[in-house]
């Protein structure tokens, strides 16, 4: 087999044990839990403190009284199913109610990627073709503040401003485009601040090269040399950390969706937290686990497949592997 | 100063992309780091808040839980200088205790994350083999789950309470301190002067700890610097949720929790404390960015 096939193999046969690994987390954090799920369920149905027999009935019929990695084994053979059990709280698949609520999360997360890129970019290519002026060093401070800010607050902020202040944009729920405007903002203005960062010091990499003294020795416009030739090449880093980012924007979105009652996965997750909906909170551990595995997985060979230099195939001397 | 060039078989093993060896303990670039003005900058302004929380009590005009029923959601006055929360109790105040919890608690999960992830980053790196396989297995999948969402569902699931909500960050974050342990305990241990100590007969223990690890920490050290902004704003928004310290703690995420009801009516009640906390991870992240460069002077 070739090289390639079998670094593929190689990452595949991780990515299956890091599942397993992310699956027993999720399954495990029931057995956190304080209390008896029984006794749980039972109180939730009928408000009252259960009978020790009713407790005891419900257990064996959960097969709550079976050892711990049987408990796992039937959990994760459903898991695969797709089955993650019902919720507490609202008695629907946790399965069900995750995928419903994925699409909000995935629109908010690639309107937070976009405002992230367009402001991330063009500012972080003028703060490099700028280096050391004033303009650059007042780039560098916004993307430290950007960094430092809590998502949370600049969620506030941006509410008390534009929708409060300014009233131009509605500050809560989700209807056609101007509700996504400002968690999309919120979320991708701390995201944008590393990625500006890392523009910066991709661009002055790329404008040191030989090319880039060969293109203006040959006298072409300096905008043509920035735009065309060397943020070209800068553009490669910025992708691939764009969207291993997501996994950030992932846990601050469970914020961000929480203040704006954005109706995504992270509010769902937040909401199972309040009402201790423990199937609710191991489904979305596994759920968002899977996915942020997969998109690392398929960036990860994208990047491989795109970039030539990256030399996945060679051992740390050179040597073909 | 330069170093010695190591050019033994065993150095030239160490793979180019693996953490460059640990010179972070040089005096002199530290000194250099420190007249940064940026860096600088950073640490007075962490200073400045240790100062506040330390003398609080001294500097508070009033019990950051005293209650006055007249007075609830006022502006700035001279009794109250930045107004009076929905309880009526003095902002400033709560605030400046509040810059108590913010430090105390992040320093002491940065304290139990980095003991953990050493002491498993160590073993691992030191041991070898099977046990070394089994320990990263368990990193990749922790650093395989976003980390303020594994918290978030860790915390949640514990239940209320500041101390569930450092447990669940010390059991995500620490693997992270342990893969970087593992990959310096791995370059350190090929080094000529901890090869000369084996060779002259001492134990692996004496080895490990006296010849090993003091090349390792310094560098975990400027890591947990680095990381500590994004710490503190972990805590402060699993307190903002609802899932840390129990009312009337005055905590910085808490009491923008607690100001969300207010947010038209008295807005100051979110203004300043996420001023606090924003003001607070700039000095860390400050310090922690000077210290970066310290580490990968490219990046």
């Amino acid at each position: 087999m070739n090289a390639p096939y079998r670094y593929f193999g190689r990452r595949l046969g991780h990515l299956l044990v890091v599942w397993l690994g992310i699956s027993f987390i999720a399954f495990s954090l029931s057995n956190l839990a304080p209390g008896d799920p029984a006794e749980m369920i039972l109180l939730r149905q009928t408000g009252e403190a259960p009978t020790r027999e009713a407790v005891e009935r419900l257990r064996e019929q959960l097969g709550l009284d079976a050892p711990f990695p049987a408990r796992y084994g039937r959990w994760l053979a459903h898991a695969v199913r797709g089955d993650l059990g019902a919720s507490y709280a609202s008695g629907a698949p946790v399965a069900r109610e995750l995928s419903e609520r994925f699409g909000a999360t995935l629109q908010l997360a690639i309107a937070a990627i976009f405002v992230s890129l367009i402001v991330a970019i063009p500012l972080g290519v003028l703060s490099a073709v700028h280096r050391d002026s004033p303009l650059d060093h007042g780039l560098r401070v916004g993307a430290l503040i950007g960094a430092s800010v809590p998502g949370f607050w600049l969620s506030y902020l941006l509410i008390l401003l534009f929708a409060v202040g300014l009233g131009l944009l509605p500050a809560a729920g989700q209807g056609d485009w101007r509700n996504l405007v400002l968690p999309a903002v919120a979320l991708g203005l701390g995201d944008a601040a590393s990625l500006m960062r890392l523009t910066r010091a991709s661009m002055l990499e790329e404008l040191r090269e030989d090319y880039v003294r060969t293109a203006r020795a040959k006298g072409l416009p300096a905008r043509l040399i920035v735009v065309r030739h060397a943020l070209r090449n800068a553009l490669n880093p910025i992708v691939t950390l764009s969207s291993l980012h997501l996994g950030r924007l992932l846990g601050q979105a469970a914020i961000v969706e929480t203040v704006f009652g954005w109706p995504g996965i992270g509010k769902l997750a937040v909401d199972s937290i309040y009402a201790r909906d423990y199937p609710a909170i191991q489904g979305f551990v596994l759920y968002m686990g899977t996915v942020f595995v997969v998109v690392n997985f398929v960036v990860d060979m994208a990047y491989v497949r795109m970039d030539p230099r990256v030399s996945v195939f060679r051992s740390w001397d050179g040597r073909r592997a | 100063m330069g170093d010695v060039p190591d050019d033994s078989p065993s150095a030239r093993l160490v793979p180019s992309g693996a953490l460059p060896l640990p010179r972070v303990a040089r005096n002199l670039r530290l000194a250099a780091v420190l007249r940064r003005r940026s860096v600088l900058l950073g640490v007075g302004m962490v200073v400045f808040f240790a100062v506040l929380a330390v003398a609080a009590p001294l500097l508070a005009p009033h019990h950051p839980a005293a209650m006055d029923a007249t007075r609830r959601l006022e502006g700035p006055s001279l009794r109250y200088p930045l107004g009076t929360d929905n309880l009526g109790r003095d902002l400033l105040s709560r605030l400046l205790y509040g810059s108590r919890w913010s430090l105390s608690t992040v320093a002491l999960a940065t304290a139990m994350i980095m003991s953990i992830g050493i002491a498993v980053g160590a073993i691992a790196g030191f041991l070898g083999g099977l046990i070394d396989d089994l320990l990263m297995r368990i990193v990749d999948v922790l650093l395989a789950i976003p980390s303020l969402l594994l918290a978030l569902a860790v915390a949640g699931t514990l239940g209320p309470g500041i101390g569930n909500v450092m447990a669940a960050l010390v059991i995500v974050w620490w693997a992270s301190y342990a893969r970087v342990v593992r990959g310096l305990v791995l370059a350190v241990r090929e080094r000529r002067f901890v090869e000369a100590a084996g060779a002259l007969g001492a134990p692996r223990r004496h080895v490990l700890l006296r010849h090993v690890m003091p090349n390792v920490i310094p560098p975990v050290v400027v890591l947990a610097t680095v990381e500590m902004g994004e710490l503190i704003l972990a805590i402060a928004g699993l307190n903002f949720l609802g899932l840390g310290v129990r009312p009337p703690t005055p905590e910085w995420g808490a009491m923008l929790n607690d100001g969300r009801p207010f947010l038209l009516t008295a807005p100051h009640l979110m203004i300043y404390p996420g001023l606090a906390i924003s003001l607070l991870v700039i000095g860390f992240n400050l310090v922690g960015d000077g210290l970066r460069d310290l580490l990968d002077p490219k990046g």
